[in-house]
């Protein structure tokens, strides 16, 4: 690399990269306005009419899960620190068994538009959603800021701009495209434009990945050795310790994040949303199968990636790289295996893989929003305020209204949000979701007695506790990188909340069930069980 | 049942209920029916016998290699081949039990659930007038 490390990419590029944005800008526009001609009752704005094969889901979830976070900060986080970069992936991965085995097709079964849907399946609707419905718009906020956050940092270092006000404008831009994905879109459009992009990002992943063994002759052995002697640190850049577990605290935070990761993703809202859009349980357990080939496949590609940006890439302490927290690492590599800065290679897939990062952020936040808009209208509106008496037609006005008002939100937080770490966010939305959602959905899948005490109970604990720790946290106060440098009220030692809270979650739900003599959700478990586990009864795909 | 919990009947295609059912009586019975007949239990017992035990097993696994991260970094750093050591195998050897399981899932359930569910959701069906 030549030039002052902190100036942004080859401005030769800029030209390139810009039309490139605007194309996939274009390309999922002319998805929206199309899907927006579909859209008739509130099965296909919700659920996509229910009508997508296994296969489409299956790229779909890939494309709803597969996040910057992922695409950027894991080959990042593995160029800067070897080996304990890769640990974020595994607990991505490993986490879909947990989808696939215990909730996927059940949730399918007894669901409709929503997560609540399914929590409130045998409790009392009021109490029950509006927890379900706090605990979705709470997660599916952190993960939004993640990625609006990463979008405005990501144009930053693209396009060039340096300017704060500029990349507010990102950061607007991007908020004002969600909202039109979703109030035009809705599901069908959202799924489309999430296939799209998986698409896009396992070409683009899978051509750099190629492009970089080929480099080392198809062998992982001397990767791994090319990254270990030019990351200065040897073979301690191959094993675990470069950034977790230095000490006892840090030990046992690690174990922390390793569990929210493990058991966040089936508590996420905007994927479990994604299981209505299929026709049958066979059809959404397939696409879960599919999820987890693509997911499986793209990060041991960003493997390569991150040890290969490592081995190709500047990555010292002054390089672009460290300086972006690891972020450029893939735009980087791509420049390097395409034949480096200043050449037609190098600026072309430079280009190319800055705009399926594009595209990647794109995809999530309009998953996010349609899932947070839709619980607003379905579970807080529809049901909590309108007792289950609103028509089709007020339900889909609001849902869009609120996308409006989510879509204001998010650009109002992500403006300041700003210095939080990315990685922080999306971990945050994992503890959450592990915490507050997850033991509700098998409690209320698997325990007969559960009820809409333990229900509430274990979803506002797990939130509460998640949300809080991290406020006790050295994340927020004690440390000169804490939020608040200034003040220390770190009496929580750890960085993850999720080793006390996911506990904490489950524990709040088998009290709060056993304190209550409510026996009314019992009586309907057989329903439940009944209909979970064979379909019958279970919605059915839209059919124009 | 409670009110709280019996929704307003409607047909569902004019109305947009916000229960996540709409249960008539009839269907009450049905699943009511279905819930005691063995072929359900047998169900049931095939989708636990699967689901726990894997999930068990998998959980302890993911557990074990993080342990293992923190505390067996002389056992991580050996040498297996080349610039490979065992963390590097290991995080890898995860990658594949899940695709496995994932795999062996699949299979059991075609072969073990599909037919057993599609035929109790058959009766169903046919005892309802939808």
């Amino acid at each position: 690399m030549t030039g002052p490390a902190l100036l942004p990419l080859a401005t030769g590029d800029r030209g390139l990269t810009i039309g490139l944005f605007l194309a996939v800008v274009a390309l999922t526009l002319a998805i929206t306005f199309w899907a927006s001609r579909q859209n008739k009752t509130a099965a296909d704005y919700y659920a996509g009419g229910r009508s997508f094969s296994g296969f489409q889901n299956g790229l779909a979830i890939g494309g709803d899960y597969m996040s910057a976070a992922s695409f950027l900060g894991i080959s990042g986080s593995i160029a800067l620190y070897g080996y304990d970069g890769f640990l974020y992936s595994i607990g991505f991965l490993v986490a879909w068994l947990v989808a696939l085995l215990l909730v996927a097709e059940l949730l399918r079964n007894s669901g409709r538009y929503t997560m609540a849907d399914q929590l409130a399946y045998r409790m009392r609707q009021t109490p029950v959603r509006s927890a379900a419905a706090t605990s979705t718009i709470v997660v599916s906020i952190f993960y939004l800021l993640a990625q609006m956050v990463g979008a405005g940092s990501l144009v930053g270092l693209l396009l060039g701009v340096t300017d704060p006000g500029l990349k507010n404008l990102v950061i607007v831009g991007v908020g004002i495209l969600m909202v039109v994905y979703v109030t035009l879109g809705g599901m069908k459009g959202t799924t489309w434009v999430q296939i799209v992009k998986a698409v896009l990002l396992m070409i683009g992943t899978l051509l750099i990945t190629i492009l970089v063994l080929a480099r080392f002759h198809f062998n992982l052995s001397e990767l791994l050795g090319a990254a270990a002697q030019r990351s200065g640190k040897g073979t301690a850049f191959l094993e675990p310790g470069q950034l977790y577990g230095k000490d006892l605290t840090g030990k046992f935070d690690f174990l922390s994040l390793g569990l929210a990761l493990v058991l966040g993703t089936a508590g996420l809202p905007h994927i479990l949303i994604r299981f209505y859009t299929t026709p049958t349980a066979n059809a959404a357990r397939k696409s879960v199968l599919w999820a987890i080939g693509l997911i499986g496949a793209f990060y041991l590609m960003t493997l390569v990636l991150g040890f290969g940006a490592a081995a190709l890439v500047d990555t010292g302490k002054t390089s672009q790289i460290a300086t972006s927290s690891g972020n450029a690492a893939s735009p980087l590599l791509a420049q390097a295996v395409g034949g480096g800065d200043g050449t037609l290679g190098g600026s072309v897939l430079l280009a190319l893989i800055s705009a399926v990062a594009f595209a990647t952020i794109l995809a999530v936040v309009a998953g996010l929003t349609l899932t947070s808009a839709s619980s607003v209208a379905h579970d807080l509106y529809a049901s909590v305020i309108k007792k289950g008496r609103a028509s089709e037609r007020s339900e889909l006005l609001v849902v869009r209204i609120a996308a409006f008002a989510i879509g204001a939100v998010a650009i109002a937080l992500a403006i300041p949000a700003q210095r939080l770490n990315i990685a922080f966010l999306v971990a945050l939305a994992f503890a959450v979701a592990a915490s507050a959602n997850l033991p509700a959905l098998l409690f209320n899948l698997f325990w007969r007695r559960f009820n809409t005490a333990g229900a509430t109970a274990s979803i506002y604990g797990g939130l509460l506790a998640a949300v809080l720790l991290v406020v006790f946290s050295p994340v927020t106060s004690g440390t000169p990188t804490s939020l608040v440098p200034g003040a220390s009220f770190d009496w929580f030692p750890l960085r993850n909340p999720g080793l006390v809270s996911i506990p904490f979650g489950f524990l709040c739900g088998i009290v709060g069930t056993l304190l209550s003599r409510d026996d009314s959700s019992a009586r309907r478990y057989d329903e439940l069980s009944v209909r979970s586990l064979t379909g019958a009864g279970a919605e059915k795909a839209t059919s124009h | 049942m409670t009110d709280s919990t019996t929704p307003a009947a409607g047909p569902s295609e004019t109305t947009s209920s916000t229960r996540a059912h709409e249960v008539s009586a009839t269907d009450d019975r049905l699943y009511t029916a279905l819930a005691q007949e063995p072929d359900f239990a047998e169900l049931k017992r095939r989708y636990r016998r699967f689901a726990f035990p894997a999930t068990i097993a998998f959980m302890a696994w993911y557990v074990t290699y993080v342990i293992c991260n923190n505390w067996a970094r002389g056992f991580m750093d050996t040498r297996v081949v080349g610039n490979v050591n065992v963390a590097v195998v290991f995080g890898l050897l995860q990658f594949l039990s899940t695709f496995v399981i994932a795999f062996l899932y699949a299979r059991h359930a075609s072969a073990q659930l599909d037919p057993l569910a599609t035929r109790l959701r058959e009766r169903f069906e046919s005892g309802t007038d939808r």
